[in-house]
């Protein structure tokens, strides 16, 4: 849990991959209604970077993927959190966790 | 500031193949601003290339450090204890930097992260242009603060040229504004238009990069 969104930075995504992440959901406030103006829009740029890194690397960028909601939306939060669940369960374990798995044998 | 943009992954990741463990060196200067060589940025693309290697299956081990500057000698000594327990140094510093590392400390390999690109000023966030081209013969105060060495695509010296288009942009690329154009709207906003109407000479471009590589000795600062 963050203060904003806007707190959520490249590496804070990425560490989360090298720790064995199969994927990662960032959940920002809606656009336009940001507390200190601009995090989530920050947030949303920056998941945009990493998704481009992770395409790069092989790990694929549609493990990481920014979420809007407010507060209120509790059923949402449930509703995106199962949906990226259920995505990340169809897409396997990252290639990351595989290919270490196949190393330790 | 020097303005420079990380080498794409791929291209590092080739160059990074023959390597089990590299050091990874940032800098503090111009590239920690221009958010393409400093400690984040050496953070990020650690974790990146670690990434990139375990997915292939051969894992790399990566010091980071990230020194106040890799243009200065005393700076340099900072990394110096890491160096014979890695078989590489990836500098993600400009070209100098990264040059300075390697005539510093002759035994090691030194790769390039980064391509450094300009001389230049941050227009806005994320957005950085050229300004300078470093020729050593400023002119600035005839072109009324407007470089036409850096802003005409042409360097002229009396412009503008014919490619000039009627909505003010070079014939190169209609994003690049007419850098004589420039110069003579503010020539004229400044009240020194008449500068415009004086010849300049040619350049001696001797004392840019057509006399070989620069050097300034100042004897009141060498010890």
């Amino acid at each position: 849990m963050l203060p904003c969104s806007g707190r959520v930075e490249e590496l804070t995504l990425l560490r989360a991959f090298e720790k064995g992440a199969d994927g990662v959901m960032v959940v920002g406030c809606l656009e336009g209604d940001c507390h200190y103006l601009t995090g989530n829009l920050r947030a949303r740029a920056r998941v945009k970077r990493v998704a481009g890194i992770l395409d790069k690397v092989g790990v694929g960028a549609e493990r990481v993927e920014m979420f809007n909601l407010s507060a209120g939306e509790g059923t949402k939060f449930v509703q995106y959190a199962n949906d990226m669940v259920e995505k990340i369960r169809g897409l396997g374990p990252s290639p990351v966790n595989v290919a270490r798995q196949r190393k330790a044998g | 500031m020097i303005i420079g943009q990380q080498k794409a992954i791929e291209a590092l990741l080739e160059m990074l193949s023959p390597y089990d463990n590299i050091l990874l060196v940032g800098c503090h200067g111009c590239v920690t601003v221009c958010r393409s060589g400093g400690e984040k940025e050496v953070e990020i693309l650690s974790s990146t290339i670690r990434l990139a290697r375990e997915t292939a299956g051969r894992p790399i081990e990566i010091r980071e450090v990230t020194l106040e500057r890799q243009c200065d000698p005393e700076y340099l000594e900072v990394m110096r204890p890491y160096l014979e327990d890695y078989q590489a140094v990836l500098s993600i510093a400009c070209g100098a930097g990264i040059q300075f590392v390697a005539e510093k400390f002759p035994a090691a390999r030194v790769l390039p992260g980064l391509d450094t690109t300009f001389i230049g000023v941050t227009e806005q966030q994320g957005v950085w242009a050229e300004r300078c081209q470093a020729c050593g013969d400023c002119v600035l105060h005839l072109t009324g603060g407007i470089c036409p060495v850096t802003r005409c695509s042409k360097s002229l010296f009396n412009g503008p040229c014919g490619g000039t288009t009627t909505s003010g942009s070079c014939e190169v690329n209609k994003e690049i504004p007419c850098g004589w154009m420039l110069i003579i709207d503010r020539l004229r906003s400044t009240g020194q238009i008449e500068n415009y109407r004086k010849i300049l000479p040619m350049k001696k471009w001797r004392s840019s990069r057509d006399g070989g590589p620069r050097k300034i000795q100042r004897e009141d600062l060498m010890g």
